[in-house]
């Protein structure tokens, strides 16, 4: 087994570049290595200036999503020995504008995750004395899955709707909505549904799916926009229907 | 000093607090353009678009279905001329394409309703196997039936 291997790793200086390039490095090949460990040597030994983003190395984190080889991917979950002895090469996310080599500029999820309301919303809160919301395992189940998205940006980079149209919403900001609607606790769903039931919300997803195949937490994204998408529907039919609007 | 440069520039004061947000447009940031052929880059994208493509076949069937009804409507000669042109290899083609790609559009809505179903039974969710199976049972069942209805001479 080689005891090195090649990484081509994308670089772009907003300084000076026009476009962004690949540079070679040789680096170390260890069984137990994933592509963040090379990446961390390539900064330590060989190339102090290369720029990314990482902090936990265990998944939880989200900051270190890149392209691997052309498929989004956490750095630090993807072992160089499933590609050795082939060349890695490295890429920042796509669908995102690029600040520096592999850093992308995720203004656009913040603003977009913010205005789904991602948190308990309560018509009135109890008083403390009346102790905490009590929810049974049925319950969690229901919404636990939408709740494991760590904001990685991976569906966002495997999405092609999101590259054609930075208008919709995308994956991550809806499944996170989905997943306080579906919790026992919140009251807000109606007031998530204006922004989820727009055109660049759910009706911008053609069900590609190829975010739900990304995701390392297994949140399965788009299982949350179809369901919501029923749900809309449903009101929909319910405001044409009833004479009340369904309210 | 900087009270001086503000009152004599005309500038105004921008602390922590009043710090302009970051633009989307930020000048040097990279953005790559999205190629026409973005769909022929990866397999995943390319089984989206047929499948996509593929409700333009089912459109086809159901306007052929709809214009054979038509047809009987004007007796059995208008409909047996028909089915004469039908046995023109070219249609017979077509309707051979159009077939593949409507059981690959019938197959793979099939498999995707198990993730937009989220059915519970007993608190527990019903695995997706499950779903897309029964729909797909149900679809070869009626299939059959419809067949038999068509056949049977």
């Amino acid at each position: 087994m080689a005891s090195t291997i090649t990484l081509e790793v994308s670089r772009y200086s907003p300084e000076t570049d026009v476009a962004p390039h690949f540079q070679t490095f040789e680096v170390p090949f260890r069984k137990d290595w994933v592509v963040l460990d090379a990446l961390n040597y390539i900064k330590d030994k060989k190339d102090g200036s290369l720029t990314y983003r990482w902090s936990c190395r265990m998944g939880i984190c989200g900051s270190c999503g890149m392209l691997v080889n052309g498929e989004p991917k956490l750095t630090c979950a993807t072992f160089l020995a499933d590609y050795a002895p082939t060349p890695v090469r490295v890429e920042p996310l796509r669908n995102f504008p690029v600040v520096r080599d592999l850093v992308i500029a995720m203004t656009d999820f913040m603003r977009k995750l913010q205005r789904v309301k991602p948190w308990l919303i309560r018509k009135e809160e109890k008083p403390l004395s009346e102790g905490e919301y009590l929810q049974t395992p049925g319950q969690l189940d229901v919404y636990k899955q939408f709740s494991m998205c760590i904001n990685c940006m991976l569906c966002y980079a495997a999405c092609p709707v999101y590259g054609l149209d930075p208008l919709f919403s995308g994956p991550a900001a809806i499944a996170l909505a989905q997943r306080y609607n579906l919790d026992s606790r919140d009251q807000g769903a109606k007031d998530r549904f204006p922004f989820l039931s727009q055109h660049d919300a759910i009706w911008g997803c053609t069900f590609v799916g190829e975010c739900t195949r990304v995701c390392p937490k297994h949140v399965d994204p788009a299982a949350a926009i179809q369901q919501y998408k029923l749900t809309a529907a449903v009101e929909w039919i319910k405001s044409v229907l009833l004479p009340w609007g369904g309210k | 000093m900087d009270q001086i440069c503000v009152v004599a520039l005309g500038w105004k004061m921008k602390s922590a607090t009043t710090a302009p947000a970051y633009t989307l447009n930020h000048p040097r940031w990279y953005r790559k353009r999205v190629s026409t052929y973005w769909w022929l880059q990866r397999w995943e994208y390319l089984r989206f678009v047929l499948r996509e493509l593929s409700s333009v076949f089912v459109a086809y069937f159901v306007l052929l279905t709809l214009f054979q009804i038509y047809l009987l409507s004007h007796g059995p000669q208008a409909y047996a001329k028909f089915q004469g042109l039908l046995k023109n290899p070219l249609m017979i083609a077509v309707n051979a394409v159009s077939f593949f790609f409507v059981v690959f559009h019938a197959l793979s809505w099939f498999n995707l309703s198990a993730r937009a179903m989220a059915v519970r039974v007993g608190g527990k969710r019903v695995p997706g196997v499950l779903i897309s199976g029964s729909n797909i049972v149900a679809w070869l069942v009626f299939s059959v039936v419809v067949a038999w209805f068509l056949l049977r001479g």
